[in-house]
């Protein structure tokens, strides 16, 4: 056994211990320590990566050594390896970029909770995304909404406390599903690691027995996940949940949490349901007739929709919608293309988010869009930031968002049925996302006249004067580390999304390995 | 179909509780009753697991008196999944009731509609 196989295990724990660990650090040593313990464990999840890639194969790992019926056991192949790099590669970016407004937004002695937060979060989307048995997966499921809700409510102002409630509702309901799932498909299999569950449920579909429960465990378990990734009409916390969090929190609940229970989601159909019992039982257009309704009303309502972030968090409920819809489609190129989708939409929504913040600053803070006329002249690199991430979620060719697009179009020619009305909810969701985020990239480059301009012109330069009467070396030379900061992790964000653009040839080709060493 | 579902009375009983917390969970305005549905709707899950790992004529699953033999025994797994599901839900039980001290001491109800209808207002 090659040392590498240890690392997701060592990756997990190392996440988990840190967050313990920093419960008795000061809010500056947790920070390092969590942008440390996410370089590592994204180190090793390269690793992992690149072992797999060389050895062709995925391979399980037994937690304390008991054989497979009994154990608990881990399993790393490329699909898990490269989710696991990419969500650590956002997350790490998002701590660097919104952690000037978390010291700004969450009390001092605060702080560290912050951290311990984005420690738990960390370790259990890489558990997620790892683990071979279901119940361990239940019970990640649960710190990850836990260590979600703290990132929402630790900034209070605005409507965070009551969207945090409304986010632990809507999870609840998602977990106690899954949890009536699981515990039903314990009862039908007699097993709760994913190999040999997998065995049960083919001898019994084989046998033809359990038709109703099998069908009510995969209804049940689907939509458990559906509702805590926000899927189309269980969306309603999802504006105000993103909407309000400090901007770090935005980042990684958009980017990632949804996207670690729809890994999940896919993990199960695909280790212990099997992909054709789920096709066979119609759940997967369930799943598709949902994600085109997402796709369409998610970006009716981000149009409608004045406040920017929750523009954008409204545009996140369209690109779930997307993801679901690749599910859908019930062929491989869809699942692939769904794959793709949550790497396209990880990368570009929290490049989204975190731009914004640095557009809102120069702009005085203010919700209506419109306040941003001719931000993108204050602060140029967030504005290009803001433009690229636009550009790629409505599919600018050589951006992430284009090879998305163009995956779920050709892999919607392989399903005749799905084909029709895929190809033109694309098509109309792609105007749709055109006509808000255009809007929103023209007025960022729109130069400010009349009395909004005046009003915003009259604002930062008030801002320059009081931080320049404010004993001014200092304040400008802490100010400049911001946006060092700051332009760090857009600049990183928009090279994320030009290699998932240009690059995307190999990353298509290591996602389609990875599904298949799924079977 | 209806003699399966007396045969199965406990299991019958559990899914049922599992609507009643799930709808409480879902639909109640007040913030206590929720958080009661969703003690509820965990307690079902746990029922329905103890009763499925429980075999007729079999002893709790501790070696007593010697006898080595797994027959003797009823199954030992969904007892550590009610145990480890008991935590879970203790824990978010707390987060939840926390988080409803917050949202009373802002917003002076328990009820979700006024909370949120206050929020906006708040804003606004």
């Amino acid at each position: 056994m090659s040392f590498v196989q240890n690392f997701p295990f060592f990756s997990i724990i190392a996440a988990m211990f840190s967050g313990i660990l920093s419960s008795v650090l000061d809010g500056k040593k947790a920070r390092n320590l969590s942008l440390l313990v996410i370089a590592v464990t994204t180190g090793m999840s390269v690793m992992v990566l690149g072992f797999c890639m060389r050895t062709g194969e995925s391979y399980t790992y037994m937690m304390g050594h008991f054989p497979a019926p009994w154990g608990n056991e881990i399993r790393a192949g490329v699909l898990e390896g490269l989710t696991a790099v990419l969500f650590g590669l956002v997350m790490f970016f998002a701590v660097i970029g919104g952690m000037d407004h978390t010291a700004v937004d969450v009390e001092e002695s605060k702080q560290n909770l912050f951290y311990i937060m984005i420690d738990l979060m960390l370790s259990s989307l890489l558990a997620l995304i790892y683990t071979n048995d279901l119940f361990t997966a239940y019970v990640f499921v649960e710190i990850n909404t836990i260590a979600g809700c703290g990132l929402i409510m630790i900034r209070q102002v605005g409507r965070s406390l009551s969207s945090a409630i409304r986010y632990m509702i809507m999870s609840q309901l998602g977990s106690g599903l899954f949890l009536i799932g699981l515990s039903l498909l314990y009862d039908v299999t007699g097993h709760l690691l994913m190999s040999p569950a997998k065995e049960a449920v083919a001898e019994i579909e084989a046998a033809g027995l359990y038709a109703v429960p099998m069908l009510v465990i995969m209804a049940v378990i689907s939509v458990g996940l559906a509702i805590k990734s926000g899927l189309y009409p269980f969306h309603y916390w999802i504006p105000d949940t993103y909407g309000y969090a400090t901007p770090t929190a935005s980042a990684v609940l958009s980017g990632l949490v949804s996207k670690g229970y729809i890994f999940l989601l896919i993990k199960i159909f695909y280790r212990v349901l099997g992909q054709e019992n789920v096709i066979a039982s119609q759940m997967i257009n369930v799943l598709f007739v949902f994600g085109l309704a997402g796709m369409l009303m998610g970006s009716v309502h981000a149009i409608m929709e004045k406040d920017t972030r929750r523009m954008i968090a409204y545009s996140s409920v369209a690109q779930i919608g997307y993801i679901y819809m690749g599910i859908g489609l019930g062929t491989q190129a869809g699942m692939v293309a769904a794959v793709f989708h949550m790497f396209t939409h990880s990368a570009t929504k929290a490049l989204l988010f975190i731009s914004a913040v640095g557009l809102y600053e120069v702009s005085g803070d203010r919700k209506d869009y419109r306040s941003l006329v001719g931000a993108g002249y204050r602060n140029p690199l967030a504005g290009i930031g803001f433009a690229v991430g636009a550009l790629s979620m409505v599919g600018f060719p050589m951006l992430s968002g284009f090879i998305s697009k163009l995956l779920f179009a050709t892999s919607a020619l392989q399903s005749p049925h799905k084909m029709l009305p895929t190809i033109i909810a694309l098509a109309v969701s792609t105007v749709l996302n055109a006509v808000y985020f255009l809007r929103l990239v023209i007025t960022l480059y729109t130069i400010p006249s009349g009395d909004e301009g005046e009003k915003t012109r009259a604002f930062s330069e008030g801002q320059k004067l009081s931080s320049e009467k404010e004993d001014g070396h200092r304040q400008t030379s802490s100010r400049q580390q911001v946006i060092t900061k700051l332009r760090l992790a857009v600049v990183s964000y928009i090279l994320l999304n030009l290699v998932l653009g240009l690059y995307s040839q190999p990353i298509v080709a290591a996602i389609g390995k990875g599904l298949s060493m799924f079977a | 179909m209806g003699m399966a579902l007396l045969v199965n009375a406990e299991e019958t009983v559990s899914i049922i509780l599992f609507g009643v917390g799930f709808t409480m969970l879902m639909l109640h305005r007040n913030l206590i009753k929720k958080i009661m549905g969703m003690n509820i709707m965990d307690t079902a899950v746990y029922l329905f697991l103890a009763v499925k790992g429980y075999i007729k004529g079999r002893m709790v699953p501790i070696v007593t008196d010697g006898i080595q033999e797994v027959s003797a025994y009823i199954n030992p797994v969904p007892s550590g999944l009610v145990l480890t599901g008991i935590v879970v839900s203790v824990s978010t039980t707390a987060l939840m009731l926390a988080l409803t001290i917050r949202l009373y001491e802002r917003y002076g109800s328990l009820d979700l509609d006024q909370i949120l209808m206050r929020a906006k207002e708040e804003e606004a």
